[in-house]
């Protein structure tokens, strides 16, 4: 077996014992509360940390103005609440327009 | 499988089935390019495809492929897709109670990705979260596999989705589900902390490190002090 396929099986079963932690530890023991709010506040941190490191860097530098400037339009009309469909593709459209224009 | 679907039924109304739709093709698209880019970088079509079958999470397929492909150590791509991967404790912390007991906790878990998590976070009652969480899933698992397996097969079709502006509307997608949650003022405070303190670290820190670090924002989190049911009466 190749060193490749090796590493492809430890990630797979490495990225799913990390997925079926959360609900195997919650079903051994009852959570109070105040607890299961720190829980669900804990992933909304997680999601708007990868909001803004995938918004704003690439690997270790900056992610340009055009990604960022998309992200912000997607952003203030999600705030507005506006449908989800016109965000999406408001944000998409932002930097690929901006992208056209020669904006990095 | 037949009780999910009779819960999807119910609590999956057409705007939430379109919300879901559009996000399962922009991951399909982005999927072409992933298998494309794997083929382009030199490495034989199963990769790209046995990866996204077994391991299906794009940040850490990207980063294996990526490091593979450029000559880099297998052992050194499977640490790094790892720690992208670690976030999914805390996922699976906080919405077990949606994936739900017994068998349903392996297939569910296994479809555990950032967007579904959001669209449950995102639903008000328990029907509509777990609804969301597994048609949301469901629809990634098969629209990114096909489109993996297009992308390999078709080579050098799209390699940069970066030209549709795909880059900037995953940040919204997530942006725009998280928002229901961050109206309350110490989630909010908490969530601005935390991913001001991940982008700080993002240039010292490897790839999947910085999002963790953002846990730090907890410290700024106070629950909401609900009064308990005996005084409500």
């Amino acid at each position: 077996m190749s060193l490749l396929l090796v590493g492809i099986l430890v990630l797979a079963v490495g990225t799913f014992s990390l997925r079926l932690a959360g609900p195997l530890m919650r079903s051994r023991f009852e959570l109070p509360e105040r607890a299961q709010q720190v829980l669900a506040a804990a992933a909304v941190v997680l999601l708007a940390a990868l909001v803004a490191t995938a918004a704003l860097t690439d690997g270790s530098g900056h992610a340009g103005i055009a990604r960022p400037a998309g992200v912000l339009v997607g952003g203030v009309l999600a705030w507005r609440r506006a449908p989800f469909v016109l965000v999406v593709v408001a944000a998409a459209a932002t930097a690929a327009g901006l992208r056209l224009l020669g904006v990095p | 499988m037949r009780s999910i679907w009779r819960t999807s039924g119910l609590a999956l109304d057409r705007g939430l089935a379109r919300d879901i739709a559009l996000v399962c093709l922009a991951d399909g698209i982005v999927g072409l390019s992933y298998g494309a880019i794997s083929v382009g970088g030199g490495l034989q079509l199963w990769v790209p495809v046995v990866l996204s079958i077994l391991v299906f999470a794009g940040a850490s397929q990207f980063l294996f492929v990526g490091i593979v492909a450029a000559g880099g150590s297998p052992i050194a791509a499977t640490i790094a897709g790892l720690l992208v991967n670690t976030r999914h404790v805390a996922f699976g912390l906080a919405i077990s109670e949606v994936i739900g007991n017994g068998w349903r906790r392996l297939p569910g878990s296994h479809l555990m990705t950032d967007e579904n998590v959001a669209f449950a976070l995102g639903q008000e009652e328990l029907a509509r979260k777990r609804a969301a969480y597994w048609a949301c899933g469901i629809g990634i698992f098969v629209s990114w596999n096909v489109g993996v397996v297009i992308g390999a097969l078709a080579g050098s079709v799209i390699t940069d989705t970066d030209v549709f502006g795909l880059d900037a509307a995953f940040p919204a997608v997530l942006l725009a589900l998280v928002l229901p949650a961050v109206r309350d003022r110490s989630t909010r405070t908490a969530a601005l902390v935390g991913a001001g303190a991940a982008l700080v670290a993002t240039p010292f820190l490897p790839a999947g490190l910085p999002v963790l670090f953002a846990l730090v924002g907890l410290l700024f989190y106070r629950p909401a002090a609900k009064p308990s049911p005996e005084l409500v009466g």
